[in-house]
């Protein structure tokens, strides 16, 4: 090892002690207590039980107690919440995002006052966003209610977060007010930069701007918008606080970190709510895996 | 270049519409913290009798110290920026001005931490938390945190330092500057927007941060502010103190509202960094 090498790993040893300590140790501790009984008063007496919380009589997976199928257990519920959840409000917010992004584009006046609004959404705290739409979606006094009925679209008052058809859409609702402006931000950062030229060619030669938009904008600020969803999307398979705020952790809109933190805390089962970790674990690894080659497919398409 | 003006009135109202729709939230929340007794009933948005009642009653009332909370908020995101910057720094030196055998792969690695969800690691957590005698301590929160904030902050860092002139290092080196002078005395200055995103983001992510400290601490007076705004509760079930819950949220956002627009470029660059590299 020469001496450069050598003061390179030691100028990383503080940063990679840290993200052992605090990253791989306890995701290594997490894993092993799923396949224990663990329970919150003593982990430390944990016993082997082998896959037992992730398939058989009391499992995540094939248990027999779930007359209604798995997409009727608790457990069941939370897969099936969490990924309409994710793939609606990433779909959402990249067509929102680009739009805006769109928009942000174009010279007007007063544009920069528009890009600074758009920011307050992300600055906000996921809690404080929950907290004051709760408050305007308040079934009784809510402002949400009273200028729909006002508009004449509802005639009587709605329970947003509490009826269990709307609850999960107004949490993808207030979620897309929320992260919209990270995705438009994201795409607006790649418009800036591509080529004029471009654009100018396609003007004389007179292309109808939807097809520009499709054969060039789009190829163009693919990279980046595979990076976006990318990011948004592993950001909301892992949901947590917006709904735990929002609607109190109810079944009709429990994500799966939500009934982790619910099975683990709550109930106290250690070694089956990490089951459930680690399986949500695995989920975003091959979200990941899965999106990465799709985009790559569909990136040299379009290129070539 | 001539614009229809239809288009251009189509353009005005978008933006009006958006600059709106992501404000009015915000502003009304405003409102209702001015609101007291059956005034919060009212749904417009000027308060008729505003008052001010619900900031004085959030730092008086003795069973939820909110101002407590702020202190223990601001604690931890200041250390977890302060080890974020010089964890990052130097690792970035070294990943990002030193070739070496298994750096692509390290890198890699790094990213993979970021893509962790929180509660991956929620059981290993609490038992290391607890091992180290840091449960229920406000202080005990940075470990945690320390997941989201250093992968980003190394991966940015590094970017910036890749794009540092040679030269410069050369020069120092030749002056007889050891690596930790480097960075230091010539690296440091240089480094300055970038350590202002970086270190804005891990500050907004540990001050937004809900699950650890709503699990790792429950003793009232060490919690951190976003769960005790999800606490904040009246005399009954029933009687949920909206104007004191939106004071609150006042309270802990308007500056990180003014801190996001102040260095609004500084932050679009860095989160374009981050994910551009990525």
């Amino acid at each position: 090892m020469n001496s450069k090498t050598r003061t390179a790993w030691l100028f990383l040893a503080p940063m990679l002690v840290t993200l052992l300590l605090v990253a791989a140790w306890p995701l290594a501790r997490t894993i092993w207590f799923s396949f224990t009984d663990a329970n919150i008063n003593d982990p430390s007496v944990a016993k082997y039980v082998g896959i037992e919380n992730y398939y058989g009589e009391y499992g995540l997976f094939g248990n027999a107690n779930d007359t209604g199928g798995f997409w009727a257990s608790d457990w069941g519920i939370a897969v099936a919440n969490t990924l309409k959840f994710a793939i609606v409000s990433v779909t959402l917010e990249t067509i929102c995002g680009l739009g805006v992004a769109m928009l942000l584009n174009q010279e007007f006046r007063g544009r920069s006052l528009v890009r600074a609004a758009v920011l307050v959404p992300w600055a906000i705290p996921t809690i404080v966003s929950a907290k004051m739409w709760g408050w305007m979606l308040h079934d009784q006094f809510g402002v949400v209610n009273y200028m729909l009925k006002g508009a004449g679209i509802i005639d009587h008052s709605i329970a947003w977060t509490a009826e269990p058809q709307y609850a999960l859409w107004t949490v993808v609702a207030v979620d897309v007010w929320k992260t919209t402006p990270f995705m438009a931000l994201l795409i607006l950062a790649a418009l800036q930069v591509l080529p004029r030229d471009c654009y100018e060619a396609a003007r004389v030669d007179g292309v109808h701007p939807l097809r520009v938009f499709w054969k060039v904008t789009l190829p163009l600020i693919g990279p980046a918008l595979v990076v976006a969803v990318i990011f948004r999307l592993l950001d909301a398979l892992r949901v947590f606080d917006l709904i735990y705020v929002l609607t109190s952790n109810n079944n009709s809109t429990i994500s799966m970190s939500g009934y982790v933190r619910r099975e683990m805390i709550d109930n106290g089962y250690i070694g089956s709510g990490s089951a459930a970790s680690t399986v949500l674990f695995l989920i975003i690894g091959l979200a990941t895996v899965i999106f990465l080659r799709l985009s790559r497919m569909w990136l040299a398409e379009k290129t070539a | 270049m001539k614009r229809n003006p239809l288009a251009i009135a189509a353009i005005y109202l978008l933006a009006a519409i958006v600059a709106i729709y992501s404000v009015y939230p915000f502003v009304y929340a405003v409102s209702t913290s001015f609101k007291t007794g059956t005034a919060l009933f009212d749904p417009r948005l000027w308060p008729s009798a505003p008052s001010v009642d619900n900031y004085v009653s959030l730092f008086t009332v003795a069973e939820q110290p909110f101002g407590r909370h702020i202190l223990n908020s601001i604690m931890v995101s200041v250390i977890v920026v302060a080890l974020s910057i010089f964890l990052g720094v130097t690792a970035a030196y070294a990943l990002g001005r030193i070739r070496f055998r298994g750096r692509g792969l390290l890198l890699g690695a790094i990213l993979a931490v970021s893509m962790f969800p929180a509660v991956a690691v929620l059981s290993g957590m609490y038992e290391l938390i607890r091992f180290l005698g840091l449960y229920n301590h406000a202080i005990g929160l940075v470990l945690p945190y320390m997941i989201f904030t250093l992968p980003f902050t190394v991966w940015v860092l590094t970017t910036f330092m890749e794009q540092l002139p040679k030269e410069l290092e050369e020069a120092a080196i030749m002056d007889g500057c050891g690596p930790a002078r480097i960075i230091w005395d010539v690296f440091m200055p240089l480094l300055w927007p970038a350590l202002v995103s970086t270190g804005l983001l891990a500050f907004i992510g540990a001050w937004n941060e809900f699950l650890f400290a709503l699990t790792f601490v429950v003793e009232n007076s060490e919690r951190t502010v976003p769960v005790s705004i999800s606490l904040i509760s009246g005399a009954s079930k029933y009687d949920i103190p909206w104007g004191k819950i939106m004071a609150a949220s006042v309270v802990v956002t308007l500056p990180l509202i003014l801190l996001v627009l102040v260095f609004q470029r500084k932050i679009v660059s860095g989160l374009t960094a981050g994910a551009v590299k990525g």
